[in-house]
């Protein structure tokens, strides 16, 4: 025993068994990559494409191969008229066409992976945070406190998630947030992150409460009890630490679920507002174009379906890197 | 560390009854009124097979569990139905080792951490906030008395054996410096060979702290090691009481003859005598009259119609029973 040198703790234990983890790491890279990617946007749009991807732009040119092309061009489809915009161009400008507004696709797509992350990963955080709130109160303290908690989610639970989000979305969109003397407008990306977030509160507070009920029996927490340790330092110092391995978990498998309830929300313009894009407003600009320049729509439901694949593997690989009993067996 | 004279018994229990509610209106005695006095610096061993209500006592004792009706008193002041917040005082005085070792311990936190924390939340002696020098210097102090090298404080539990974890949960115990102890059968989960230890680490506390233990066990060979005096449980009450040589060696009730039977004997061509038919009755629904007429072998008419009473046979013995085995 005294041979080791240095006592690894339970987290930097679960740590080294995800760097173990070959499907993992593939995950972790591949949404680093997508967060750098849409972080780097403004560099890309200013200096690599040279492009402004939030005005239209339908009378514009661009040089391709030293001639100016027009961005809106005699469509080449007999069966429709009028213009359509120009497609995948292989340059940096236009790299993958323009909108119907002759906007940069692959521009707007970086901004709107942007909103999409910051969006998805700040409502997963919320509604964690809410979450672990309800459902350790619900959990450790019983009684009337989780009958009132536990029939508050049942009714969330009734309505479907989606029509859930909807309805407040639409009823924010028009006139956006009053909460007393503070308004928020209707174009803040804080209103579909704080919805997304509450619809999904009662799907993560269910598993916290119930790890709860467990913890609240376990004979640590009577051993504290016994040590006469204050309520609310068994909360932070026992439950919590032990809680924390199941938010870890959630943590990535909820922000898929945001990313999805975020872009549906914006596909149906009640999520993040134009001018500004997401994945989901870009899937929505394409679907006009499906037929004659199919990359606006694909590009965007190809980034989506990227990364909630990236998070539910990097999810699975939390669930098996915490599990604390298997750590205790590898170390022993 | 001799503790200040008190003119009252360290733990007095009067009639105490721990009842669970179950469906359908029946009701589950775990605790049958149970009477007994606990005097300072003896170590009363709890005995009784798995199922007879030693561990609930143990619990109801230091209050981890509410009672359902009776008293106890810890150093003359009624604790019977304080809150937790209320017994935060006491519990300085009182502590428990769990079976349990690995289950005691928080897998989360580091052991300084975890046995930090009663020194922490209690103010020191003279109500002063403990600092964090002198809650160190306390915590190797603990380390050195249950023999475990100061590394062990920066490790996690998962770390060490079960006797190690359990002198890690002594450790705990100790930190407060308290006047009982209730060990719940601290060494049943562990190694016949690590057992040993663990008890002789609690013979030694005592004699070198002044503790006093209520130390439950179903197993009479750890029981007649450490106990002073020893209180023989049958489904939820107390069958016998007294000094343990006496009641191991000389049992007056059926049920300690027949427990001390079952003890194998290292001995070539020892005759064991038949075990005891039938299996302990359910807690729910236990017999009339006596708790023991539907197992006990001398089993006679009054057994089956009227309850004895735990009564004194001598000055230093009670037990309950019409017909005892010895006068």
């Amino acid at each position: 025993m005294t041979a080791k040198p240095l006592s690894v703790g339970p987290w930097q234990q679960a740590w080294r068994a995800l760097l173990r983890n070959p499907s993992a790491l593939v995950a972790l890279a591949v949404l680093a990559f997508m967060v750098l990617a849409s972080l780097l946007a403004p560099v890309y749009a200013h200096h690599i494409a040279k492009v402004d991807p939030f005005t239209s732009n339908v009378a514009g040119s661009i040089l391709v191969n030293g001639q100016a092309v027009d961005i809106m061009q005699p469509n080449d489809n007999p069966l429709h008229l009028g213009l359509s915009p120009i497609g995948p161009t292989g340059h940096a400008a236009y790299l993958l066409g323009a909108d119907s507004q002759g906007r940069d696709v692959a521009a707007r797509l970086l901004y709107g992976g942007r909103n999409s992350l910051l969006i998805s990963a700040s409502a997963a955080v919320i509604c964690l945070v809410l979450a672990a709130i309800a459902g350790i109160a619900a959990g450790f303290f019983g009684g009337l406190v989780d009958s009132i908690l536990s029939r508050m989610m049942d009714i969330m639970w009734a309505v479907p998630v989606y029509l859930f989000a909807i309805s407040l979305s639409i009823v924010t969109v028009s006139q956006g947030l009053h909460i007393g003397p503070f308004v928020i407008e209707a174009d803040n990306l804080l209103i579909p992150i704080v919805i997304i977030a509450l619809v999904y509160v009662p799907y993560a507070a269910r598993p916290i409460r119930g790890r709860v009920l467990a913890l609240r029996q376990a004979e640590f927490v009577t051993a504290s009890r016994c040590l006469g340790v204050p309520q609310w330092r068994i909360v932070l110092y026992d439950i919590l630490p032990n809680v924390m391995t199941t938010l870890v978990v959630m943590g990535p498998l909820l922000m898929a679920l945001a990313l999805l309830a975020e872009s549906a929300l914006s596909f149906l313009s009640i999520g993040v507002q134009a001018p500004a894009a997401s994945w989901g407003t870009i899937i929505q600009d394409g679907e006009g174009l499906i037929y004659t320049r199919p990359m606006v729509a694909i590009a965007p439901g190809l980034a989506i379906v990227i990364v909630v694949l990236a998070l539910n593997i990097l999810g699975d690989g939390l669930r098996d890197a915490l599990d604390v009993r298997d750590a205790a067996r590898r170390s022993s | 560390m001799p503790h200040a004279q008190s003119p009252h018994p360290l733990l007095e229990v009067t009639n105490l009854h721990k009842t669970y509610a179950l469906p359908r209106g029946q009701k589950l005695k775990a605790v049958d009124g149970i009477s007994l006095t606990v005097h300072r610096g003896e170590v009363l061993g709890l005995v009784g097979e798995s199922g007879c209500g030693k561990s609930t006592l143990g619990r109801c004792l230091l209050r981890l569990l509410d009672v359902s009706s009776g008293q106890i008193k810890f150093d003359g002041q009624d604790i019977t139905h304080l809150s937790d917040r209320a017994l935060r005082p006491f519990r300085p005085r009182m502590q428990m080792v769990f079976q349990d070792s690995y289950a005691s311990l928080n897998p989360r936190r580091r052991i300084d951490d975890l046995l930090a924390d009663p020194l922490r939340v209690h103010p020191a002696p003279d109500g002063s906030t403990r600092t964090a020098p002198t809650i160190r210097a306390r915590l190797l102090e603990l380390m050195e008395l249950v023999s475990l090298p100061a590394t062990a404080l920066d490790r996690y539990a998962h770390e060490f054996s079960g006797g190690q974890r359990q002198r890690i949960n002594i450790a705990r115990a100790l930190a407060l410096s308290p006047h009982l102890i209730v060990a719940d059968e601290p060494v049943s989960a562990l190694d016949v060979s690590v057992q040993a230890q663990i008890v002789n680490l609690f013979s030694d506390l005592q004699a070198q702290l002044g503790l006093t233990y209520v130390f439950v066990a179903h197993d009479l060979a750890v029981v007649r090691q450490i106990s002073t005096r020893v209180a023989v449980m049958y489904l939820g009450a107390i069958v016998e009481l007294g000094e343990t040589d006496a009641v191991l060696h000389q049992p007056a009730h059926p049920y300690t003859f027949a427990l001390m039977q079952a003890v194998p004997r290292p001995q070539i061509g020892a005759v064991r005598p038949p075990p005891l038919g039938g299996d302990i009755p359910s807690p729910v629904s236990r017999p009339a009259g006596c708790r023991f007429h539907t197992r006990c072998p001398a089993v006679q008419q009054r057994c089956r119609e009227e309850e004895p009473a735990l009564r004194p046979l001598t000055p230093t013995r009670s037990v309950a029973c019409h017909f005892p085995l010895t006068t």
